[in-house]
């Protein structure tokens, strides 16, 4: 029995000021707690209910606005004034519509490695790719954390994905989560945690590791954790916050139920198909399907870097006029650096509608809702039936690049074909 | 405290039944308005789920969701098991299930049991008793164990939830 400890049992042993081993339960403290305009009127109304009235560490707590942003309906927007007002109340920070999805905020403002992240959204796995442990809970786990300032865990037991080799040309880090979703399947990581490691993750930029650490929750994961590494120390230090910066790495004699090795040498431009996330083929089998809609943005894919490689391809070419092509930076931040660099430019150019920082077309709400039969292409994180708003229509999940070269040609295109 | 047990009639359903099946992203605008949201709890996946369900809870009776593995995949709206509940859902069985929906349910009061659910039939009466974790198909006298979940959890459920566990502790209790 070996006697090191994974990422995961590092940071819970921390934070729970004790020996924390995989499947014992713990009570951890919580760095940051946070909701988003979907679950934070439950949130609310479960703080109250509780008799909570102050928030443990209102710098800690935020509430985004990015589901809804702009809100599309009077309910909506009541909600949205329901939120401002505990802001209001409690002192807790807000960010409103138009700043951008809470994931992408949190990770240009707040994750640190070490850090326990609560947050009453499935994706706040995001954060893992800074070395915090970052997971979701409902709306009353997340009601009580904001109040006591902690919470309980089960410390998961450890997957290790040990990556090695470098990305061809035309696959990316979405690719590569695809492809592990297609071999663990949906269901594959319930509980777990997945630890990313190996040599490739010396290349390997934090915007790739987000888009990673993002879809662990699409595998059932916890969380889905990187080291804290010199790529996580110059990307902390270009967001203002280098001092907060600790090495942390998992023991040479953890131990983990699994390890997955994955040659990214090998991969291919991928594709999840209708209506499951593990339903993974690569583009070659599936080319030349027709669709109506490409979505490129969302917390998983809607970097600067993602922005890069899609106004790279787009560049002096059109979208196919049988294809809407709707783009959603994830940040503010990312909006203003996309301007800068003449990504949106060359976007709008080749015929893309540019939505406002934010969730948009993801989760089927507003913002580019699909009708009956129609097929989108997208880059977010989850296809399940009636997703984009509407149970008749079919998302298939690709890469910003493959997103792109689709649109150009109004069916599913490998990227390399058109780069 | 005496051992928790319920009697009711099976609704059973398929695997990966997501939260996006339970309740669709596009009703978020009715997320503050409960009892509507309610009303299109599995609407896509399952039409006759809500009818079925109000059907089998009269009085003190109540409707059993059965499940195959992944239950309640994806998002983290509480929405979802809160809809189940409220549609008379009384527990819920299932191979596995997806573990911010498991949490959720339980901090509902909802209890999710975790066993094999094939040998379970639609329309079979069980008799479940949620503190021991067994399970009798009184149609088809079969017995089922099931997964024990951590204390925490049956102390949360014993209390009818996170919030009353939570009026009444003041403070998680390991």
């Amino acid at each position: 029995m070996s006697v090191g400890k994974t990422l995961a049992e590092k940071i819970l042993s921390l934070k729970s000021h004790g020996e924390a081993k995989a499947g014992e339960v713990v009570i951890a403290d919580v760095d940051l707690a946070f909701v988003q305009d979907t679950t934070g009127p439950l949130t609310i109304r479960q703080f109250k209910e509780s008799g909570f009235e102050a928030l443990a560490k209102p710098q800690q707590a935020i509430i985004f606005l990015d589901h809804a942003a702009p809100s599309p309906t009077q309910q909506l927007s009541n909600d949205h004034i329901l939120l401002r007002r505990f802001a209001e109340e409690t002192g807790c920070r807000i960010y409103e519509v138009g700043d951008g999805i809470c994931h992408q905020l949190v990770a240009e403002n707040f994750a640190n490695p070490g850090d326990i992240i609560v947050g009453a959204d499935s994706h706040t796995v995001t954060a893992g790719a800074l070395g915090a442990f970052a997971t979701g809970l409902g709306s009353s786990d997340v009601a009580v954390a904001l109040a006591l300032g902690r919470t309980w865990l089960r410390v998961p037991e450890s997957f290790l994905i040990e990556l090695n080799g470098v990305f061809p040309r035309g696959v990316y880090a979405k690719d590569l989560i695809l492809y592990l979703i297609g071999q663990i399947g949906a269901d594959g990581a319930t509980y777990k945690a997945l630890e990313f490691g190996g040599a490739a993750l010396a290349q390997m930029t934090m915007l790739e590791r987000l888009t990673i650490a993002n879809m662990a929750v699409e595998a059932g994961a916890k969380v889905g954790l990187f080291p804290g590494d010199k790529i996580t120390q110059g990307f902390l230090t270009e967001h203002g916050r280098g001092d907060n910066y600790q090495p942390l790495y998992p023991d040479a004699e953890a131990n983990y139920e699994q390890v997955i090795p994955v040659n990214l040498d090998q991969l291919e431009p991928m594709l999840s198909l209708p209506h499951a996330v593990d339903n993974v083929r690569s583009v070659a089998r599936v080319k030349g399907v027709k669709i109506q809609q490409a979505f490129i943005g969302t917390c998983t894919n809607g970097r600067l870097e993602d922005l890069a490689v899609v106004a790279e391809i787009l560049k002096g070419k059109k979208r196919h006029p049988a294809t809407r092509l709707l783009i959603a930076p994830a940040s503010r931040q990312v909006l203003i650096r996309a301007m800068k660099e003449g990504y949106i430019q060359s976007l709008v150019k080749a015929g893309a509608t540019i939505l406002p920082p934010g969730c948009a077309a993801c989760l089927g709400l507003h913002q580019g809702v699909l009708g009956d039969s129609e097929v989108c292409i997208s880059t977010a994180n989850r296809n399940f039936k009636g997703r984009m708003g509407n149970p008749e229509a079919m998302i298939y999940l690709a890469s910003p690049a493959t997103a792109a070269a689709s649109a150009i040609r109004g069916e599913i295109t490998d990227p390399r074909e058109v780069t | 405290m005496p051992d928790l047990v319920l009697k009711g009639k099976v609704i059973k359903l398929g695997d990966n039944i997501s939260t996006d099946d339970i309740i669709p992203g596009r009703f978020a605008h009715l997320r503050s308005n409960l009892p509507e949201l309610a009303k299109h709890v599995l609407e896509d996946t399952a039409p006759e789920f809500a009818s079925r369900a109000r059907t089998l809870s009269v009085g003190e009776g109540k409707a059993v969701l059965v499940a195959g593995k992944n239950l309640g995949l994806g998002s983290s709206r509480e929405h979802a098991p809160v809809v189940i509940k409220m549609s008379g859902i009384g527990a819920i069985l299932a191979k596995s299930a997806a573990r911010i929906f498991f949490r959720n349910a339980i901090n509902q009061g909802l209890p999710v049991l975790l066993c094999d659910t094939d040998e379970i039939g639609d329309g079979d009466e069980l008799e479940i008793n949620v503190t021991g974790g067994k399970i009798v198909d009184l149609t088809s006298g079969v017995a089922l164990n099931c997964n024990k979940m951590p204390p925490i959890m049956s102390a949360i459920l014993e209390e009818g939830g996170l919030i009353p566990y939570i009026q009444k502790h003041k403070d998680f209790k390991l």
